[in-house]
């Protein structure tokens, strides 16, 4: 149902709707052409695509975060954003699911389309946008006023499920799919912050998972934790990029390339290389990108 | 200029250390010693007159010794009650206009004005009720009364909940939307829900704060030395009781406004020590 009213019916490629937009008033205007040039259609295998990233660009004020950016995130494969600090990835990553605006004084310009819809496109709304993509952040956030169980259906309740039994089954769910429901069954209604770190995180997993999205964007994700917490969930990416689309910012390279499928490399708020994980670090065919990936600055 | 290594100069550096250590443990003794002076002589002039018929009898008229002041601490209650429907509404959605909502300029005239309301003198609050609700309504009531602490607890109550809402960490809100979660309900249900335990310690400083209030009562509530059955009429409060009976000539009054004293001082020594164990649980961060 959230999907039928994304839809923006006919439109599938990034051109196109950007062909139907340009007339309009539509979000921030400028620099809104077809930009078939600019499709970089080489980079990705032909399997579907979860985002279509066409020409964006992000401010923060005055300041540019991300200059033109283009880039295609496949589905049910993990996408990983690397780059040193402030090249811009976690805006990035925020772009995608409408989570930059939240910034006082934040814009953006360019066309997102998520599976085919333009996700900012005036009609949205930037709720249902999130629904569908799911956000884990770098620091752990469960509530504190909320137990294990309550912090994994947080969503659904506040989104007006009510039903018990329906709660408890998505809950369930989602805390086995986070590799959590083990540790955790016997104790549903201890705080989630009587959790330990690595488990707060899976638990922040599970609650993102228990909206049923169908992307997940993780800000570095295991930044804060432990090898062993860090290996845990970085084994959880590859159980769950058989159902979900998974874009991961990362400053540890050895992380993006143990669990991506392809790595972009951002730097200074550009796109400097995307391509497959295993080209990325072993024959990358920038300068920039074996610079980085090899230690030598960042 | 050289140090000084001599024994004679770490002499006089520790006896001056010594001196200023003595003079600012004098002036916190200072500080506390009225506190401890009015518990005194309170308790010591006041505990003698309280006994059960100081709660549960009505004044008596002049000349008969005993009676109580039983209506006028319902009457405190029942203003308390009345100014919470003012205060606490507005005070909280105010507080959380400021925190979650306003923009930067207009949260700055904003603080301004209520940091300056709350330094009012509280008898210019009993005027604005006065005008307010005693002219039209054409006479004293315990509405007037309610509406002019009341008025005193807004500024009081926005400026704690903005101050505790705003100590819940970004990340709480930015998982909340993150997870399709519409921004009024990330308000109530998970922001408000963690600063639950500091918006109600500062309800009930503010309700500790106007409880003890004279001045704005004086020509609104306006006493009463009955019990009042309707709260279009004048109503009794302690602190007006005692203001009244003190001011008398008869030694009994005097007595009784002595007790009266005790009690509101109990009462709102009561509140502040249920802050205190609201807050020292600080389990949730907040």
């Amino acid at each position: 149902m959230m999907k039928a009213d994304l839809t923006a019916p006919g439109a599938s490629t990034a051109s196109e709707v950007a062909a139907k937009q340009k007339g309009k008033l539509a979000f921030a205007t400028a620099a809104i052409t077809p930009a078939l040039d600019k499709v970089k259609a080489n980079n990705t295998p032909s399997s579907e695509m979860a985002f279509d990233v066409d020409r964006l660009s992000g401010w923060f004020g005055n300041h540019q975060a991300l200059f033109d950016l283009d880039l295609k995130i496949q589905a049910k494969a993990v996408t990983a954003i690397i780059g040193p600090s402030g090249c811009g990835k976690s805006t990035f990553l925020r772009c995608l699911n409408r989570m930059h605006e939240l910034v006082r004084g934040a814009r953006l310009d360019g066309l997102i389309l998520l599976f085919g819809e333009d996700v900012y496109a005036l009609h949205i709304d930037p709720t249902l946008v999130r629904r569908r993509v799911g956000m884990v952040f770098q620091k752990s956030n469960p509530f504190p006023t909320m137990t294990i169980g309550e912090n994994v259906t947080v969503g659904l309740r506040l989104n007006g499920v009510r039903s018990r039994s329906v709660l408890n089954e998505h809950m369930e769910k989602a805390l086995r799919m986070a590799a959590l429901w083990d540790e955790v069954k016997d104790h549903l209604d201890r705080p989630g912050t009587s959790l330990s770190g690595g488990q707060q995180q899976r638990l922040c997993i599970a609650r993102a998972l228990a909206v049923q999205p169908e992307v997940l964007l993780m800000d570095e994700p295991a930044s804060a934790l432990d090898p062993i917490a860090t290996m845990k969930i970085e084994e959880l990416i590859q159980v769950l990029k058989r159902d979900y689309t998974i874009v991961i910012v990362t400053h540890n390279m050895q992380q993006a390339a143990r669990c991506s499928d392809y790595t972009a490399f951002l730097y200074m708020g550009r796109l400097i290389e995307f391509d497959k994980t295993e080209k990325i670090f072993t024959n990358p065919s920038n300068k920039q990108t074996e610079d980085y990936v090899t230690g030598r600055f960042g | 200029m050289t140090v000084t290594t001599s024994s004679t100069y770490h002499t006089w550096r520790k006896a001056k250390s010594l001196l200023m250590s003595g003079v600012s443990f004098a002036c916190a003794l200072l500080v506390v010693a009225p506190l401890g002076l009015v518990l005194f002589y309170l308790i010591k002039a006041g505990a003698g007159s309280l006994d059960w018929r100081f709660f549960t009898h009505l004044p008596k008229p002049v000349g008969e010794v005993g009676g109580g002041m039983a209506n006028a601490i319902v009457g405190t209650i029942t203003l308390l009650g009345l100014a919470s429907f003012i205060g606490v509404p507005v005070g909280i959605l105010g507080g959380i206009y400021l925190s979650e909502y306003g923009t930067e300029e207009m949260n700055w005239w904003i603080r301004f004005g209520a940091d300056i309301l709350n330094g009012v003198p509280s008898i210019v609050w009993g005027i604005v009720a006065y005008t307010l609700v005693v002219i039209p309504m054409k006479g004293f009531s315990a509405y007037a009364g309610g509406a002019a602490l009341g008025f005193m607890m807004i500024p009081l109550i926005m400026r704690t909940t903005e101050e505790v809402l705003l100590l819940v960490p970004n990340g709480y809100r930015e998982a909340s939307l993150a997870l399709g979660i519409s921004r009024w309900r990330m308000i109530i249900q998970i922001v408000s829900k963690t600063a639950l335990k500091g918006i109600v310690t500062g309800v009930l400083l503010a309700l500790a704060r106007v409880a003890g209030e004279t001045a704005p009562l004086l020509f609104t509530a306006f006493g009463n030395r009955f019990w009042t059955h309707n709260l279009k009429d004048p109503i009794a409060a302690l602190p007006l009781q005692i203001f009244t009976y003190a001011i008398s000539p008869y030694d009994d009054w005097h007595r009784q406004a002595w007790a009266g004293a005790l009690v509101l001082l109990l009462i709102t020594s009561g509140i502040n020590i249920s802050v205190r164990a609201l807050t020292r649980g600080k389990a949730s961060g907040i």
